[in-house]
């Protein structure tokens, strides 16, 4: 199991220094520090094994994060711990910074106390562990002895992840379909590889212990009623819309509320949800993915010290909606020594610190198309090295799901609080947002 | 309020100052200071001077200021284990506040402080929390559990403390479970026979069911749990299968993986016509190609396992070739993996779309992710048939960019091409030799050599292009000189004519010019064919080839199989098994797959999951490297473990040194390019016919004469090790006392049999004749093998040598001093008795390297009281000469490891009768003199040990 934790600044000093376990020793801290932080090379692997001490370590901003063991533990869980551990410290005071962290290394000791046992993970939702570590301190002192039992099966108990007692004015609940959608495209518009990872993401505001049950035009499910002849659908296009009628979904994840076995036999997605902002589920399409642009790169050269770049993207969706923040990033050579740019659309710019040319456009309705054309002046070089001609990135926003999910319904049920389905408010919202979206040149 | 300024203070005093904050009054203060404390205990100060002071401030009601000080005592308890004691009575008291979280965070942490005198107080504690009404409480206990069994297993085990870990696997709250499963997993890791988790169906419906309730940890720790169990029959293999597949659902990497495994592993007791298994495998895909959207870390995490698992199931993923493909921002190390899948995964069917890539990546930034990209079109070519045109033709344009690796790396990969489909792209012989002058790495230079010597007779400047290379021959790596040889002795055999010449130069650079055995050794067996039997030679060195494998790199199938029930370990990720990472006993276990009883596709037995460490290792060993420290964490690699023991003879030394030069040829050969002599039968046969003969014959070309000599003074050096020390003869019997005889003697081992090196001196007037010898019982039962051979008689001043072989067979009796002889000589005048001791390593056999495995159980297994201290002092060498100094003696090096800048050796030792001595020897390595080493000597028989040890400091004192 993990044998130790630490947290590093950019420079390498520790801020955080946990050991769990014997064979750990205070060496081990300066180990990966030499090793790791001050090695000259880039870093060729997450996990770095220096005398027979394995080191994990993942990096948010310039913080390193670094779990230690001598044993033979279970490498993606202790990953995940250590996303985990960011998680829960970005719910407790933000950014994870340095100073943050200074400020804060009191309550990090004591949520590293909470967390992790003799280097075994536990329960470690942001909602259970507030109930009694807060950053004013502990709380816990002046309690009663229900408050106290009821915070212990809240930690330890099968909902963990929610406490009793949850009470709001106005029931209501939000859901957003944030997909990314990702593509790589060969320069003659052939499709080599393009798939949508979504999420589905819930702000829940809702009293007591509700039962929720979520249903989207997943294949599957629609293909089984279809057959079973099931008329009277209770949650038909009750918040969906139009477009597709389903969707195949390659495979799928959930949140730790939903029952997965239930899912596994009936594929019906019913759970007790954490109070606030979570991830319901995540999952990935590949078939019939609405690719929103289509980017058509010309890239010549001109004799050995001029390129020609013409660039065309074409938007490909319902003329009457409207992508935002729009970005072409076109790569230049390192050799470049001035770029000229026309483009019909919004701004274009030669960012020579970011070896690219970043074209922006705010805004473009479906069914459009807008034009780049750059020449770029290169300074002659004895590289041999031809110049590798990183592909074309984009990034842009659409109000609308590329995989065609649509969510048919949830439906909450509280059976102890006199509230019905019909009373909850809810809202969906579609996002679409480029992932990686290349096209090579 | 920030914290940030604790980090700050480094001023001069500070300690004394701190310390008088901690002895305020005021709590406000109190606080402060010790947060002050645990800030520079963060940054590494050491701050254990303020113990008694911080100890002081435990006694609150303050829960925050109680973490700190517990926080403290965890960091130094260690260090003032007397000063700890205080701490006790806060515990146990707090032990049974009515806050289960104060309950819980003593029994937490009274288990993190690694006191002997203090877990004497946690037990009873510890009891009671265990059997708490609060899960909480419950589930931290469990883990305590181990936590106790780490500093004092006996204490855990006499306490009855594993019973009650046992029952909580029953208790109602899931967590509890969790942990205690997770506790009882860690416990039996280091008692692999204890049969501990005792898993039965039972337990198993238990562990099920809490798996649908608890955290994604726990749920983590009992799929890593339920993965060693061993399902009765197919049906139960099944029935657990259908309640773990929904985990591949889960959001946590983690529990995904941890279910691949135990799916992986039962689904090889499922029959493999059942409809079920289909279904199986189609549900294993989906989720492992969604673990590749995960963080980068996790992602090489997953891709890691599922190189594992295309090498066992390839199936599962053959469609899913594109989620592999590199993208342009991956890390590096996810597109070093993603890689060598799409290898694994390449077919005839998505072969088109695999190679476009690959000449993508072979135009990006990083060197060795190129290099690889160029590395794996080659591996295309060799596996998909129908795509080795394509695959060369891309090789050449890349060859076209003349980008130096590139160029390099192609190729080497078009070399492979050529050996797997011979005959068929020459025509790209001239564009790579237009690239002759940019090689600068050998084995790319080797490759454009084989190529030149296998395709000699149609390149119609191979003499000249050979020449070339000859000319810096010396300076060229050992890989580059040998094939030279070879391919310039083609060249030879093809156009004998134009090319005598230079034939006649790389023979004799190779054979007279150099120091390396390997080369000079095929120097001389060219030489040999070309000079006795060209028409041999030809069909010899021009045999056909075997043909190269499709697949390359993979991995071992038993230790596939074992890293199989590793998913989502370090060891899966390191592709190594647990033992050759961890130390100790833990990870010790090899474990397998099993397959289905009966079923006609695997011999192998199903027999139970997990195997004591008394099990054999497996049969096949996949590489040094995997054997690293597979016990004792030891380094692997004693200096010269693989030298044959001492041939006595010399025509046998000859025999041992051509046999082994032809392996290490033959090897060389099978290994970079094929066997050009290692294929061919009529090579190892014609050597194996008269291997006396041959140096005689060697000896018979005038040319070679020189070399002979080298041969035999390599026979008498290099070859072989330098032998056990004799020591200088010493009178055993003066003249005096014998009527004139003086008998000097001294003991030597050659070749496993133990002498009795006598000089027997005639000091009297008269001829002495009748020798016989007797020896009294002995320790070892030395007795002369046969009479000895005093032929002619011995004249008045005369010294005769003899050398009497001695067996071990003879009567027992323990002497005293052990190494005690009586020996009676006889001649024609009386009978003259006198005693000499024997080095007690006349008696170490050859055979006495012990088994890593045995060493340790046996190291273990012989009690601590039998363990002898020797120090040695003036010796000037260190851990390889002096492992090489022992070895001639008969005395093991088993293994090498450093720690703290000391070298130690695990040394064995046999002995005539059967009684092992193990040693542990610790060199300082810092010392640049050497001059202390410090033996530890372990043996079932104690009274041996100073003998052995008197061998250990004669053998390295000379």
């Amino acid at each position: 199991m993990i044998g130790g934790l630490f947290i590093y600044n950019h420079k390498g000093e520790v801020l955080i220094s946990r050991v769990y376990r014997d064979d750990i020793g205070r060496n081990a801290v300066d180990a990966f520090r030499v090793n790791v932080i001050h090695a000259r090379q880039q870093v060729r692997s997450p996990v770095t094994n220096i005398a027979r001490t394995s080191f994990f370590h993942v990096k948010r901003s310039n913080i390193w994060l670094a779990a230690v063991t001598k044993q033979n533990v279970n490498a993606a869980m202790v990953f995940e711990f250590l996303y985990k551990m960011c998680d829960v410290m970005a719910a407790y005071f933000g950014k994870i910074s340095e100073e943050n962290i200074k400020n804060n290394f009191v309550l990090i000791y004591e949520l590293l106390d909470e967390i992790l046992d003799f280097g075994y993970p536990q329960n470690s939702e942001t909602g259970a562990l507030k109930t009694f570590i807060t950053q004013q301190g502990i709380k816990g002192q002046h309690q009663t002895k229900e408050e106290q039992s009821q915070i212990t099966s809240q930690v330890t108990g099968q909902i963990g992840w929610r406490r009793e007692g949850i009470k709001y004015r106005r029931n209501e609940l939000f859901l957003d379909v944030l997909e990314s959608v990702n593509l790589l495209m060969s320069p003659q518009g052939q499709v080599l590889s393009a798939h949508v990872s979504g999420r589905v993401v819930m702000k829940s505001y809702l009293s007591g212990m509700p039962e929720c049950k979520f249903g989207m035009n997943d294949k599957i499910v629609i293909d089984k009623q279809g057959k079973g002849g099931t008329t009277d659908d209770p949650g038909k296009s009750e918040l969906g819309g139009s477009g597709k009628q389903s969707i195949a979904i390659d495979d799928c994840t959930f949140h730790q509320c939903v029952r997965l076995s239930k899912f596994d036999s009936e594929r019906s997605i019913s759970f007790i949800p954490p109070d606030g902002e979570y991830e319901l589920m995540r999952y990935r399409t590949t078939k019939d993915i609405i690719l929103p642009f289509r980017v058509i790169p010309l890239v010549r050269e001109v004799g050995r010290t001029k390129l020609e770049v013409k660039v065309v993207i074409k938007s490909n969706f319902k003329p009457s909606l409207l992508a935002q923040k729009i970005e072409v990033r076109i790569p230049t050579p390192l050799n470049t020594s001035g770029v000229q740019v026309i483009c019909m659309k919004g701004k274009a710019k030669y960012k020579a610190s970011e070896n690219a040319i970043v074209w922006k456009i705010k805004r473009m309705a479906g069914m459009k198309e807008s034009q780049i054309s750059a020449e770029i002046e290169l300074l002659p070089t004895n590289d041999k090295k031809k110049w590798a001609r990183p592909p074309i990135s984009m990034n842009f926003e659409v109000p609308f799901a590329p995989s065609g999910l649509k969510v048919r319904y949830l439906k909450v049920f509280e059976s102890k609080l006199n509230y019905s389905d019909h009373d909850v408010i809810k809202w969906v919202r579609y996002i679409g947002r480029s992932g990686i979206y290349e096209t090579r040149c | 309020m920030t914290d940030s300024k604790y980090f700050t203070t480094t001023k001069k005093g500070e300690i004394f100052e701190l310390k008088a904050e901690l002895n305020s009054d005021k709590k406000e203060k109190k606080k402060e200071a010790v947060k002050k404390v645990i800030a520079s205990m963060t940054v590494g100060k050491d701050v254990s001077a303020l113990f008694p002071d911080v100890v002081n401030c435990m006694q609150t009601d303050n829960l925050e200021l109680k973490k700190l000080v517990y926080l403290y005592l965890m960091n130094y308890a260690k260090s003032q284990p007397d000063m700890a004691i205080m701490a006790v009575n806060t515990f146990v008291k707090d032990c049974e506040d009515p806050n289960p979280l104060i309950r819980a965070l003593a029994v937490r942490t009274m288990g993190c402080i690694r006191v002997d005198k203090i877990t004497e107080y946690l037990c009873e504690p510890l009891r009671k929390c265990l059997k708490d009404e609060d899960p909480y409480v419950r589930k931290t206990a469990a883990v305590c559990v181990a936590k106790l069994h780490d500093i004092n297993a006996q204490l855990v085990e006499d306490q009855g403390f594993l019973d009650t870990l046992k029952d909580l696997i029953s208790d109602s709250n899931p967590m509890v479970v969790a942990n205690a499963v997770a506790a009882l997993s860690e416990i039996a890791e280091s008692h692999p026979n204890s049969n501990l988790l005792d898993l039965n169906p039972q337990t198993i419906n238990k562990l099920l069911t809490a798996l649908n309730e608890c955290t994604e940890w726990g749920q983590i720790f009992i799929l890593d749990c339920l993965a060693n169990y061993m399902p009765r029959d197919d049906r139960e293999s099944q029935s657990i299968c259908e309640r773990v597949t929904p985990r591949l659902s889960h959001a946590n990497s983690a529990v995904v993986l941890s279910a691949v495994k135990v799916l992986m592993k039962f689904m090889e007791m499922l029959p493999k016509d059942l409809d079920y298994y289909g279904t199986l495998l189609k549900k294993l895909a989906p989720p492992l190609v969604t673990l590749l959207s995960a963080e980068p870390e996790l992602q090489y995490v997953a891709l890691r396992n599922i190189n594992l698992i295309v090498q066992k199931r390839p199936e599962i993923l053959k469609h899913e070739m594109k989620v592999f493909f590199v993208k342009y921002n991956d890390p590096i190390y996810v597109k070093l993996e993603k890689l060598d899948i799409m290898i694994r995964l390449a077919s005839q069917a998505n072969i088109a779309q695999v190679l476009a890539e690959l000449k993508e990546y072979a135009t990006e930034v990083d060197v060795d992710f190129v290099r690889k990209a160029v590395r794996a079109i080659g591996r295309c070519a060799i596996k998909v048939e129908q795509s080795a045109e394509r695959c060369v033709s891309t090789l050449l344009d890349l060859i076209q960019t003349k980008v130096n690796y590139v160029v390099q790396e192609a190729i080497v990969v078009i070399k492979d091409i050529f050996r797997k489909y011979p005959n068929k792209y020459e025509s790209v012989i001239a564009t790579l030799c237009e690239n002759l002058d940019s090689l600068d790495e050998p084995e790319a230079r080797a490759a454009m050599i084989w190529i030149v010597g296998e395709y000699a007779e149609r390149i119609d400047n191979a003499d000249e292009l050979l020449e070339s290379f000859l000319e810096g021959f010396h300076d060229e790596s050992t890989q580059v000189q040998l094939q030279l040889l070879t391919a310039i002795v083609k060249l030879f055999l093809k156009k004998p004519t134009e090319t005598q010449e230079l034939v006649q130069q790389v023979l004799s650079l190779a054979t007279q010019d150099s120091d390396n055995p390997d080369l000079r050794d095929r120097g001389y067996i060219y030489w040999r064919l070309l000079s006795t039997d060209p028409v041999a030679a030809k069909e010899v060195v021009l045999a056909e080839k075997p043909l190269i494998s499709e697949e390359t790199d993979l991995i071992e199938p038993t230790l596939l199989e074992e890293l199989i029930c590793h998913i989502g370990t370090l060891a899966s990720v390191y592709h190594k098994p647990p033992s050759a990472f961890v130390e100790g006993s833990r990870g010790v276990q090899h474990k397998k797959l099993t397959a289905r009883a009966g079923s006609g596709e695997s011999a192998e037995s199903p027999d139970v999951g997990l195997s004591g460490p008394s099990e054999a290792p497996p049969a096949v060993i996949p590489s040094q490297g995997d054997l690293l420290g597979d016990l004792l964490n030891l380094d692997l690699a004693p200096p010269t473990a693989t030298v044959p023991s001492v041939q006595p003879s010399m025509q046998m030394g000859a025999m041992d040194l051509l046999g082994g030069g032809l392996d290490s040829l033959m090897g060389d050969e099978s290994d970079t390019l094929g066997g050009d002599i290692g294929g061919s039968p009529s090579m190892g046969g014609g050597l194996g016919v008269a291997p006396a003969a041959m140096p005689a014959a060697l000896g018979g070309a005038p040319a070679v004469g020189g070399g002979l000599g080298d041969l035999f003074d390599l026979s008498g050096g290099v070859g072989m090790p330098t032998g056990s020390y004799v020591a200088p003869k010493t009178v055993w019997l003066p003249a005096m006392k014998a009527k004139g005889l003086e008998i000097s003697g001294t003991f030597a081992r050659r070749g496993g049999i133990i002498q009795m090196d006598l000089s027997l001196t005639n000091k009297a007037m008269s001829v002495m004749t009748d020798f016989a010898i007797q020896f009294n019982r002995n320790s070892f039962g030395l007795a002369p093998a046969g009479p000895l051979q005093v032929l002619t008689p011995l004249s008045p001043n005369q010294t005769i040598d003899v050398s009497l072989p001695l067996s071990t067979s003879g009567p027992v009796m323990k002497m005293e001093p052990l190494n005690n002889l009586q020996v009676a000589v006889k001649n024609n005048i009386d009978v003259f008795y006198f005693s000499c001791q024997y080095p007690i390593s006349m008696i170490f056999v050859e055979d006495g390297k012990m088994e890593r495995q045995v060493f340790l159980a046996t190291w273990k297994d012989i009690p601590n009281d039998n363990e002898a201290l020797f120090q040695i002092k003036d010796i000037h060498l260190n851990s390889d000469a002096a492992s090489n100094k022992l070895q001639g003696s008969n005395i093991f090096t088993i293994a090498k490891r450093t720690v703290e800048g000391q070298d130690m050796l695990y040394l064995s030792v046999k002995l005539t009768n059967g009684i092992w001595v193990l040693a542990e020897m610790r060199i300082q390595t810092g010392n640049p003199n050497y001059t202390e080493m410090e033996l530890s000597i372990k043996c079932r028989a104690p009274e041996v040990s100073p003998f052995v040890f008197q061998c250990y400091e004669l053998v390295l004192k000379n």
